[in-house]
């Protein structure tokens, strides 16, 4: 099949209908807006729904009647507008209702900017709304794996019943590159437990109360024994060059890209230097790391955002190998050299130590 | 033992018993003399006389009325608070030939869901609203509601609601009366029997317009809280017979039930094997004749491209990046973005790469498209040694010189206002940088441009441009083959 130069934001909702998803509710930010009006060129052409909503508040709960009358269904923001979903992705994980979310992260906190960032890690990664619950995360780092994962984001919502997020930064979302697209899905049958206004469905309840105790704490182990399953089967990471890794670079979206540049540089200098990147950021890769730690002098995580994702890596290493961390923010993109230097850097002190071990 | 006919019973779409309670099966979780119990008998009724029990998908959000699938024996969904329009719009429209019906509080709909229930009405979603207005906030215990009377004493309105600091009651009827798409708004009472008759009337007729799919209805009902209000039975419903009407006028308020037409059905979908034409995805095409001969030639073209917004710089690149793919080699394509789209400079990074391409972040360029004089300001020093560096200028300005990167400067610009647009400079810069460095073939670059540009005159100019560009580098020596 021929491959088609393609922007990310726009394989999204093309991978999205092929995929069968006819249902689109969303609200306008930069820099997600291109999924959006993409969505609304295509949706009804294909003979779905696509409605700008008054509110994200609004969209996430679209989202959630969509999904509880048993349809495909998605949205996508940025940042502010993640933030005002969380409620309803609470309320979606309670209920146990699939949902693709797109986040194109932006800068933040507040108004920020529109420049890319990835500083939505914690409020995605960790379920940013109320109560005991996870979404799965999906982390493209190319436009490739923005029409792939979202393809799988849908099949991911469905068997866990679960909102699962595209996480993906405004560079990924605003650049285009070669994609190859799978060929049509048919809109898959509603699924048994949906609320259809049928005979058959007549006896369905979505509902995410429990009023007794006992009900809900058995209700919060169940979505609990699904992330433990999704854990153990879904986990999903790129090992780029890590055979013989003495230096592991941590990053996804954008940054692997870069990471895997200074790969090259590095290895051009004489340095064993590999590349984790989590392509799931929930589940966790933690396994792999914990592999990868065994061999690894170092790691070196590097984020468009505070140290969000240095928390995992190390939760993950457990103080077994140092975890470095290089960080840019608000909007700023670290250059391979400038990955490069800061390599150096970590890496010389480390060289010293262990001339002085064996010295 | 003597024989009896039933002459009222438990509407048929209620639940024989109710065991989706924990306890008390047999009787509802609401207070003596709560309207709540009146209006779902209502609903109730009118469902089983439209014939739509197995239709019915009932809506309830957050308040007391949250229970109200332990009762009714239809599809339920329960929501998130205040958002109960939102929800059934998009249930409504997931599922066409389903009865939608949203039943909200006064807090929930019209404080919280006060964004959301005004939308869907202005949207005229095809859904049934029962808004159920006591005045208060009953499920958490009595606190001050956007209809709560003036001068009422609620938990959080100690010395009794004041117009200065909470405003006056919200008028929910007359408010969404005033939008063009809602089809049907009447606002009844539970003050009596014969009120309690017409509110039945006016449920019963909010539902059938959904029945016959017309648009927006919603009946308020002004209901007692016995408990909160802190008043017998008897005496609550006295208070919303008497007292609740100089506030809250009883009344239809819109009713166009006989003019209005069906809301549109959505159209039949599309056959499946239809979609990927109408998403112009390329499946099963067969591969172009340059793909299939992929390049032997070590390419890895790393371009920046920077200038003014409207100097075509996303579009040289996107030109260059989609000849790239027909050549079969890997591309990518990086945009500036945002506010910088709309005014000032612009800028992108284009790789084309024989190997696949790691970053499309172009740091260290080997060429370097500088449509203006700022551009080449900021970017000149990062070309790497024996790059190109095409610049839009009859000369390099002073001080900007470097010896060791190959240098076209040409007003590209004016050449191509000669041609006829002088937005066509882009295309002129390209094809000075295809003839300079020899890549790409004649063939690609012209299909990338059909694909990219749709007016046959543009194509013209363009192709002029691209000639135009090519003899320029051809001129100053520049030529690769």
């Amino acid at each position: 099949m021929r491959k088609q130069l393609t922007k990310g934001n726009e394989a999204i909702v093309k991978s999205a209908i092929l995929a069968g998803c006819r249902t689109f509710y969303g609200y306008p930010i930069t820099p997600a807006s291109e999924i959006a009006e993409a969505a609304a060129l295509y949706m009804p052409q294909a003979g779905g729904v696509f409605l700008q909503a008054e509110s994200e508040v609004a969209a996430i709960n679209m989202l959630y009647g969509a999904a509880a009358a048993g349809v495909r269904c998605m949205t996508a923001s940025s940042g502010p507008g993640i933030s005002l979903m969380q409620e309803g992705i609470s309320y979606l994980a309670g209920a146990e209702l699939p949902c693709v979310i797109a986040d194109i992260m932006r800068g933040g906190p507040g108004l920020g900017n529109i420049a890319p960032e990835q500083g939505d890690y914690h409020q995605v990664v960790k379920g940013g709304g109320h109560g005991n619950y996870r979404t799965i995360v999906l982390a493209p780092d190319s436009v490739q794996e923005m029409a792939g994962l979202t393809a799988l984001a849908f099949d991911l919502a469905d068997e866990y019943r679960n909102p699962v997020v595209v996480l993906a930064d405004g560079y990924i979302g605003q650049m285009m590159e070669p994609v190859e697209f799978p060929p049509a899905s048919a809109p898959r049958p509603a699924p048994g437990w949906a609320v259809q206004g049928t005979a058959e469905a007549r006896r369905n309840l979505i509902t995410s109360i429990y009023l007794e105790p006992d009900g809900l704490e058995a209700h919060v182990r169940k979505l609990d024994a699904k992330y433990r399953q999704a854990e153990e089967r879904e986990v999903r990471a790129e090992a780029w060059r890590t055979e013989d890794a003495e230096i592991v670079l941590v990053g996804y979206g954008i940054v692997a890209r870069v990471l895997k540049a200074v790969v090259e540089q590095a290895r051009a200098c004489g340095l064993a230097v590999g590349l984790l990147r989590p392509i799931t950021l929930y589940p966790f890769p933690s396994g792999e790391l914990q592999r990868l730690s065994r061999r690894a002098r170092m790691f070196l995580v590097v984020e468009l955002s505070n140290g969000q994702l240095w928390e995992d890596v190390r939760l993950a290493v457990e103080g077994r190998t140092p975890v470095e961390l290089y960080t840019r923010v608000g909007g700023n993109v670290p250059s391979a050299e400038e990955v490069l230097a800061v390599l150096w850097g970590k890496a010389r002190p480390l060289a010293e130590r262990e001339e002085l071990v064996h010295g | 033992m003597a024989s009896y006919t039933v002459a009222y019973e438990k509407s048929k779409s209620f639940f024989e018993a109710y065991e989706r309670k924990a306890e008390l099966q047999h009787q509802t979780h609401y207070c003596p003399g709560c309207g709540h119990g009146i209006v779902h008998k209502l609903i109730a009724n009118a469902i089983d006389e439209l014939g739509i029990q197995d239709r019915t998908i009932l809506i309830t959000p957050v308040g007391c009325s949250v229970f109200a699938y332990y009762y009714f024996d239809t599809g339920n969904i329960q929501s998130a608070h205040g958002r109960a329009a939102a929800v059934a719009t998009a249930v409504k429209r997931a599922r066409p030939d389903s009865i939608v019906l949203s039943y909200q509080g006064d807090g929930d709909l019209a404080a919280i869901g006060s964004a959301e229930i005004l939308h869907a009405a202005n949207r005229g979603e095809g859904i049934t609203v029962i808004f159920i207005n006591n005045a208060i906030y009953g499920m958490t215990g009595g606190q001050v509601a956007p209809t709560t009377l003036l001068g009422q004493k609620t938990t959080t309105t100690p010395f009794g609601r004041s117009e200065w600091n909470e405003g006056y009651p919200l008028k929910v009827a007359e408010l969404l009366a005033s939008l063009e798409a809602p089809v049907y708004i009447e606002r009844v009472g539970l003050g009596n029997n014969k009120q309690i008759m017409q509110a039945g009337r006016a449920v019963r007729r909010a539902i059938e317009n959904q029945v016959r799919g017309l648009g927006f209805s919603l009946v308020e009902v002004l209901s007692p809280c016995p408990t909160i209000w802190k008043l017998d039975p008897v005496d609550a419903q006295r208070r919303v017979r008497e007292e609740m009407p100089k506030t809250f006028p009883l009344g239809v308020f819109r009713d166009r039930t006989k003019e209005a037409a069906a809301r549109p059905r959505p159209p039949a979908p599309p056959p499946i094997a239809e979609i990927p034409r109408i998403l112009s995805v390329a499946n099963g095409l067969p591969r172009t004749k340059a793909e299939s001969q992929r390049s032997t030639i070590q390419v890895d073209l790393r371009v920046k491209i920077a200038g003014f917004g409207g100097q075509g710089v996303l579009m040289l690149g996107e030109v260059l990046a989609e000849a790239g793919l027909d050549a079969g080699l890997e591309v990518s394509w990086l945009p500036s973005y945002g506010p910088e789209m709309r005014s000032g400079t612009s800028n992108c990074h284009v790789r084309l790469a024989s190997r696949p391409i790691d970053s499309p972040l172009v740091s260290r360029p080997n060429a370097l498209l500088a449509l203006n004089e700022p551009s080449l300001d900021k970017f000149l020093t990062s070309v790497e040694a024996g790059g190109w560096v095409l610049y839009n200028g009859a000369a390099l300005p002073d001080g900007c010189a470097r010896a060791d990167v190959h240098t076209i400067s040409e007003n590209f610009t004016q050449l191509a206002d000669e041609l006829g647009d002088s937005r066509a400079g882009n295309m002129v810069m390209l094809g000075a940088l295809l003839e300079a460095t020899g890549m790409l073939s004649g063939d690609s670059i012209r299909t990338a441009l059909e694909r990219l540009v749709k007016s046959q005159r543009w194509l013209e100019i363009d192709r002029q441009a691209l000639g135009r560009g090519r003899e320029v580098a051809r001129r100053g020596g520049f030529h690769a083959s």
